[in-house]
């Protein structure tokens, strides 16, 4: 890749007009040797499979192993048509789908990690919802994720996107950040404006801890996928209208990598802070205790 | 950089919920199962730190068998792996592992099938180290560090002078580059193993080539990207 920075991936886009999503195929062609259409043919089938994840969150029992968690997407879809979401029916679509995918992911689920398995939803919740709202084409989704993956790509390798090494504004922060530029791009904005899009969003995210109940991919991980949709939605709309990140983007990446590092082990997915260490997380998580294997050695 | 490419980010397609207590797992039982060869019939694992935790809540006992089916990560029937290694006659048992270990989500594997003479045996042991990536750090008794990113070869020989240098030479002319290697050994003049990770998968007549070299008893290769055939 030739670009390590947000800043150097706008300027590199803005000097070829090219589109985020363009450029990142063309360079992901040149590092893994493989042409452009295999690599686009293999995005879009990971989008397959994002949709068929939405599909199955919304319809089928979604009821995790430990029970704990299950159908809330389902829940919100059926408010929403019943009364009016206080979001309105199009956050609440992206809502409902970024939850659909978590609860598919805590059920033993076919998901696509982006950038993990605990930040699953949020991407597909935004990227599936908008596209039925705008009437944008497989293909222009498929950009989107390429768009969404160089934006991710600078986050990774700068500072992290795993809650173990950097609590939860790594994985579901870096998720909204990628979804939130992705789709300002995907509605017409320019790469600096698609940039601009992540550091609102990351900003909003910074500090977020990693306090799984139970060590489980579940509480508060699914809804904290809805609500990052929602974000994702309202950085981009921010960015299309003129707000810039006056923070640059890049540095705001370099204060998630300083807060996470600083965050205290027992906020990085070690279930030993935070929700997972409350009266009733403690009790969830012995009663999740089952007893030893009688094979122990 | 940490993250070379975009489907480092955006992937792997996986059953959930978590990237390294099932993904990780499921490539570990695989690896597993790859270099053991035949289905084993019996398969006992044992969990420490992190994994021996939470295993049974983050489906890792699942998903260490649906490794051993040969699975992929994205295999929709992983759910109901433990139900079809039952049913193919493999049994596993579950367990919490004693001593030391290097890494919190580690899992060691003992698996076997047949009886003697032909009793076949390996054990191994593995780390899930996140985002779905592995670390195979023992191979029977033998210290490794493969990946799973690669085609692995794994030889089994003798320590003798120049017995790596005819493994090396093989690869040279059959046009195979090395990406990594490790070499361990139980005792001078002892049993000794060779891992390999190569940029390619070794054809079957570089294969044959390696096990007729002196010394040399088994060749086994391991290859994770290698559709599965069941």
């Amino acid at each position: 890749m030739q670009f390590r920075t947000l800043e150097q991936l706008a300027a590199q886009c803005t000097e070829r007009s090219m589109t985020l999503g363009h450029y990142m195929l063309e360079q992901q062609s040149t590092e893994s040797g493989r042409s452009p259409e295999q690599e686009f043919a293999t995005m879009s089938a990971y989008y397959d499979i994002m949709r068929e994840a939405v599909e199955r969150g919304l319809t089928e029992d979604t009821t995790s192993r430990s029970g704990l968690t299950g159908r809330d997407a389902q829940r919100v879809m059926a408010f929403g048509a019943e009364q009016e979401l206080s979001l309105g029916p199009a956050a609440g679509e992206a809502m409902a789908y970024a939850l659909a995918v978590s609860e598919v992911n805590a059920s033993m689920g076919r998901i696509i990690a982006t950038p993990t398995a605990g930040s699953c939803g949020i991407i597909p919740g935004v990227f599936l919802s908008c596209q039925k709202r705008f009437g944008w084409s497989d293909e222009q989704m498929v950009y989107g994720l390429f768009a969404a993956g160089a934006i991710g790509y600078v986050i990774a390798n700068n500072a992290f996107v795993s809650g173990a090494e950097g609590g939860c504004q790594a994985e579901v922060g870096s998720a909204i950040g990628m979804a939130a530029g992705a789709l300002t791009e995907l509605r017409g904005g320019t790469p600096a404006q698609a940039v601009h899009a992540v550091g609102l969003a990351l900003k909003n995210s910074l500090g977020l801890i990693c306090d799984p109940v139970g060590g489980l991919v579940e509480i508060p991980c699914i809804i904290r996928n809805g609500f990052g949709a929602v974000t994702a939605l309202a950085a981009a709309d921010m960015a299309l209208a003129g707000v810039r990140s006056v923070i640059p983007s890049d540095e705001v990446i370099g204060v998630m990598l300083e807060v996470g590092s600083s965050m205290p082990e027992k906020h990085r997915e070690t279930a030993q802070g935070g929700l997972a260490q409350t009266p009733t997380g403690r009790k969830i998580m012995r009663n999740l205790r089952r007893k030893p294997d009688p094979e122990e050695s | 950089m940490r993250f070379k490419d975009v489907f480092s980010i955006i992937g792997p397609a996986m059953i959930g919920p978590s990237s390294s207590h099932t993904a990780g797992a499921v490539r570990i039982g695989r690896f597993a199962r790859q270099l053991f060869g035949p289905l084993p019939e019996r398969a006992e694992v044992r969990f420490f730190g992190s994994f021996a935790a939470t295993y049974q809540g983050h489906g890792t006992d699942i998903a260490i068998a649906a490794g051993l089916l040969d699975w992929q990560t994205d295999d929709k029937r992983i759910p109901c792996a433990l139900k079809h290694a039952a049913d193919q006659g493999m049994t596993v048992l579950f367990g919490q592992g004693k001593g030391l270990y290097a890494h919190p989500n580690t899992v060691r594997l003992l698996l076997t099938a047949g009886a003697p003479p032909a009793r076949r045996e390996l054990a191994l042991t593995g780390a899930s180290i996140g985002g779905g990536n592995i670390e195979i750090t023992d191979i029977d008794g033998f210290g490794v560090k493969l990946t799973g990113g690669y085609p692995a070869v794994i030889v089994q020989h003798r320590d003798a002078p120049g017995t790596i240098a005819g493994i090396t030479d093989a690869l040279r002319d059959g046009g195979c580059n090395i990406a990594h290697m490790s070499v361990d050994r139980k005792g001078r003049s002892g049993e000794a193993l060779t891992a390999l990770e190569l940029d390619a998968p070794l054809a079957p007549p570089l294969l044959d080539q390696l096990s007729r070299l002196e010394q040399v008893g088994s060749v086994r290769c391991v290859d994770l990207s290698k559709i599965s055939s069941a």
